[in-house]
């Protein structure tokens, strides 16, 4: 048995040590906005956060999950600021990899408030969009890191904070924020 | 909002009758009618709608409208859409022709799409027709829901109905208004108006448009962005087995022979394998593999070891392929015939300058993102298929013969697919998820791991094709004869649809020959078409994104190219002076206004945003190309610049800008049309350089991202696409794209190195390989 917290809240997996996370999250915990692509973690499509950093689930046997705080696309609530600036820049075409390209993105803004076209190009090449937005996503990234009312930079990281809605989930958000 | 809610009220009331493949809107009447306090749209078969009033057809269950859209009593616009969304937003754009003439709020308007029944006639997502084929049949739908709205708010103002507009969902008289809702509310429809009549609804000129061509918001990309979009790999249904297939080592002529699967046994979660047999046909060797959880089926299929008898077919490789085609065009009696003007043998034997050209393409996969999956369930009677699907009405009743059921026992339920770019147009992946549900008597989810979904695409074909102009003592182009092949995709799984040769004498699958039957007049022309019969036992070729424009713009801009250089034009000029838009070249009402003209003045505006002439760095080069996308019959005009630099020592291509001038007559969805043009010229980018692989004794050679190599974003030239002001009647713009990059990148190259390519996709390798022969050869450009 490995136990995480997922999205704020524990959880536990019975799946083989080898299992790869992401078919943990998606058929075992039942969250099915990170998506299957490769396998072989070159698309990018099945993009998470592991203690803060951008992981590629389909890589990562659940065994190593042990203790670890995991963010999927679900656990942004729908409040990151990337999330509107993909729909401001009406990003996804089929979608199907757009929430890997978020998540990698949002692990870009936390060390890079206002990244340059280089650094943005860097950090995403890994994710494969095949319908090839790549341009709107290359805006959206700009346009969410240019937003900087909504998004609290105090302690370097750019995830927005709502003040009314002290949920589990943005508090797991702050927590990580502060790790 | 919910994409995919349902309304399950006619999902039981299925008939099959003998049109159920086209709905031919001139035999339909539109029947608007109140039922359970909401006002329904549809059209019905006229036989049918004249045997009771328009309310009570309406609400019986004894035959299925095409209900095109619906509104509530609050004031809720639902528009159905048979169309499938793989990323165009074309709810989105189908939405918006129907409000824009109801006079609806886009506030109010909801999309769903829906699953599959014989009343919605042929279902299917592809071809760049969405738009093109949707437009006149919801504009009038639209029109005459708000021609009867005016009517119930005028009385209900009382005023005159031609004092009034229909506009934000509301009747609106001067000062006073009274909105949808409310009428709705009120009032019971009922009205019936004959295909005839329909045609007299008058629908608004482009100067009133309050929502085509207006920047909106595509209605799919919120859930898009929140992992709430729901792909067919995301259902899950009670008591389902998993699976993963053996998919068997080619595409046709398999039979097991043995299975072993002994080490599977130790694999926690392992529920055994089935050997499949199919009835359709289409599936030969296959075998499924159970599982309780999806990681132990791909775990399972890795460690049995299944066993086929021997397979003659099963050595073919890509250079079998080329070589068969390069014999079958070098035989000019055996062509069937497309085009032919004047009298190019004869103009081949007056004069004595000939210049000949063969291009080559390689094989290309789709490798759209969401591997191809199944959920199968056989409940009450019915089998219910869960799959993201772009060609309903041509799957359907294959799955439905590998069943051994009735069509009408068969239900393909609609989700979001993630990508479809042709391979969800026949969607054979369904057929081993059925047929392993029935062979367990129990659900069955059927997931193609990447590699499974490679090894079982149905490629682009590799192709071959030859060109010989002849230039008469003007230095003026008298004849081009054009010879060219490749695997048919519509030969293999869609024969319906292959068209007659000019002569009558033999088929073409216009998908793998619309192209060649160019715009430019020229005085004698002839086209000549073969299929790759190797390729066709081979694989089954597929339609990818743009299909045969894909492969035969690259040959046909570039050898325009060729004869520039040849008669020492400006390619430029030499392409502009023979859009002449005269004779056959001159277009027809409605789709085609214009012809050749409207493709030079793309041209001519994009000459005007682009100097092909100015002075570059060194191995620096622009080259242009023209398309009209997919047809004759539906063009849609595009002029391309690509900016190119060719690295001498590596042979690397970098595309610094692609100039885009696009007609696509009127742009219903703008924002959605431009992200189908940025799309679509990056995937022209991607085919053109990036992505190709070969069969290998009767296989792709590429299954993964690590031998497979899409565009990335550090490759991304910057883009400029702009759509001309059009007033003409809309076409389609998913593929045009596609097809218009690779030959001005060929050109460019060209310009910037004295290096003819003629091979897709320009690799480094070729690039150097090609200056490196032109460098050590007097006879610069002849190579490669």
């Amino acid at each position: 048995m490995v136990s995480f917290v997922l999205n704020g809240n524990p959880v536990e997996s019975s799946a083989e040590d080898d299992t790869s996370l992401l078919w943990v999250i998606r058929d075992e915990l039942g969250l099915k906005g990170t998506k299957y692509g490769c396998g072989i973690a070159m698309c990018g499509a099945c993009t998470v956060h592991i203690d803060g950093l951008a992981v590629r689930s389909c890589s990562y046997p659940v065994k190593q999950a042990e203790g670890k705080t995991i963010t999927t696309i679900e656990g942004l609530g729908n409040q990151h600021p990337l999330q509107q600036a993909w729909i401001d820049e009406q990003v996804p075409q089929c979608g199907y990899c757009q929430s890997g390209q978020i998540m990698q993105a949002a692990t870009l803004l936390k060390h890079y408030p206002s990244p340059s076209d280089e650094q943005i190009t860097t950090h995403m090449n890994g994710n494969l969009c095949r319908c090839m937005a790549y341009h709107r996503i290359k805006k959206a990234i700009k346009r969410a890191a240019s937003q900087s009312d909504t998004v609290d930079t105090s302690n370097g990281v750019n995830h927005y904070i709502p003040d009314d809605s002290p949920s589990a989930q943005s508090d797991m958000v702050n927590k990580e924020i502060s790790e | 909002m919910n994409l995919f809610h349902r309304h399950r009220q006619n999902a039981t009331n299925k008939q099959q009758t003998d049109d159920s493949q086209v709905v031919d809107h001139s035999r339909r009447d539109l029947l608007i009618g109140t039922v359970n306090a909401t006002l329904m749209i549809a059209f019905a078969p006229t036989a049918l709608s004249q045997q009771a009033p328009a309310d009570v057809v309406l609400a019986s269950k004894s035959f299925s409208p095409t209900i095109w859209y619906e509104i509530d009593e609050t004031g809720t616009i639902k528009v159905n859409i048979i169309r499938a969304e793989m990323g165009q937003h074309v709810g989105t754009a189908l939405a918006k022709i129907v409000a824009e003439e109801l006079g609806a709020n886009w506030q109010d308007v909801i999309i769903d799409h829906v699953d599959t029944d014989p009343k919605w006639g042929m279902m299917v997502t592809g071809g760049s027709w969405s738009v093109f084929q949707s437009y006149q049949p919801l504009s009038r739908a639209g029109a005459a829901g708000r021609e009867l709205l005016l009517e119930a708010g005028a009385k209900h103002l009382g005023v005159s109905k031609g004092d009034c507009i229909a506009k934000d969902s509301q009747i609106v008289c001067g000062n006073n208004r009274v909105s949808f809702a409310t009428l709705i509310k009120e009032h019971a429809f009922n009205k019936q108006i004959s295909a005839d009549a329909l045609k007299e609804y008058p629908i608004k000129s482009r100067q009133h448009y309050a929502i085509i061509g207006k920047q909106s918001q595509a209605l799919d990309i919120p859930p898009k962005v929140n992992g709430t979009a729901v792909y067919g790999i995301d259902v899950e249904i009670p008591n389902m087995l998993y699976a993963r297939p053996v998919v068997p080592p080619t595409r046709f002529g398999n039979k097991v022979k043995h299975v072993d699967d002994t080490d599977a046994k130790a694999i926690k979660g392992y529920k055994g394998y089935k050997i499949l047999t199919d009835p359709s046909g289409w599936l030969e060797g296959w075998v499924a593999v159970y599982a309780t959880h999806y990681p132990a089926a791909i775990k399972a299929v890795d460690s049995i070891r299944v066993t086929y008898h021997p397979n003659p077919k099963a050595d073919v490789s890509e250079a079998d392929m080329q070589e068969h085609g390069h014999a079958l065009i070098s035989q000019p009696e055996n062509g069937a015939l497309l085009v032919d003007v004047g009298s190019t043998h004869e103009a081949q034997s007056k004069h004595s300058k000939h210049i000949e050209a063969t291009y080559t393409t390689s094989t290309a996969l789709h490798f759209q993102l969401e591997p191809v999956n199944a959920i199968a369930e056989f409940k009450d009677g019915t089998w219910h298929l869960h799959s993201g699907n772009q060609w309903q009405s041509l799957t359907l009743p294959e799955v439905a013969k590998a069943l051994e059921v009735d069509q009408a026992n068969v239900v393909i339920h609609q989700y979001y697919l993630g990508g479809g770019f042709g391979r969800r147009l026949f969607g054979d992946y369904i057929i081993p998820a059925a047929l392993a549900a029935k062979a367990m008597n129990q659900p069955v989810k059927m997931i193609f791991t990447r590699e499974d979904d490679a090894y079982f695409d149905q490629p682009r074909s590799p192709s071959v094709s030859y060109f010989k102009g002849t230039i008469d003592a003007n230095s003026s182009v008298a004849a081009v004869e054009h010879r060219f092949t490749a695997g048919w995709p519509t030969k293999a799984m869609a024969p319906g649809f292959l068209a007659d040769s000019k002569d009558g004498k033999k088929k073409i699958d216009m998908f793998s020959a619309s192209g060649s039957d160019h715009w430019y007049s020229l005085p004698n022309n002839k086209v000549l078409v073969y299929n790759n019969d190797l390729a066709q036992q081979t694989f089954v070729p597929g339609w990818l994104r743009s299909v045969g424009p894909g492969w035969i713009m690259w040959s046909v801009e570039s050898f325009m190219d060729e004869l520039a250089h040849a008669t020492k034009q400006d390619p430029a000029a030499f392409r502009r002076q023979l859009l002449t838009a005269e004779g056959r070249q001159s277009g027809s009402e409605p789709h085609a206004v214009g012809g050749a003209a409207r493709l030079r003045n793309v041209l001519d505006i994009l000459t005007k945003k682009v100097d092909t002439q100015q002075s570059l760095p060194k191995n620096e080069g622009i080259g242009i190309a023209l398309t009209f996308g997919q047809e004759r019959s539906m063009p849609t005009w595009v002029a391309l610049a690509a900016h190119v630099s060719v690295s001498p020592t590596s042979g690397k291509v970098t595309v610094k800008k692609l100039t885009c001038v696009v007609d696509c007559g009127i742009v219903v969805h703008p924002d959605g049309a431009m992200a189908q043009m940025e799309g679509s010229l990056l995937w022209g980018v991607s085919l053109a350089l990036h992505e190709s692989t070969e069969y290998k004794h009767g296989q792709v050679a590429s299954n993964n991202l690590h031998n497979y190599s899409p565009l990335r974003m550090k490759d991304v030239p910057d883009m400029d696409i702009s759509f001309v002001d059009s007033d003409e009647f809309p076409v389609g713009l998913g593929e045009p794209g596609t097809t218009v990059v690779a030959p001005a990148i060929g050109n460019a190259i060209f310009n910037a190195t004295g290096v003819r390519l003629r091979a897709l996709p320009m690799t480094p390798k070729q690039v150097k390989m090609a200056m490196n022969s032109a460098s050590s050869d007097t006879d610069k450009g002849v190579t490669a």
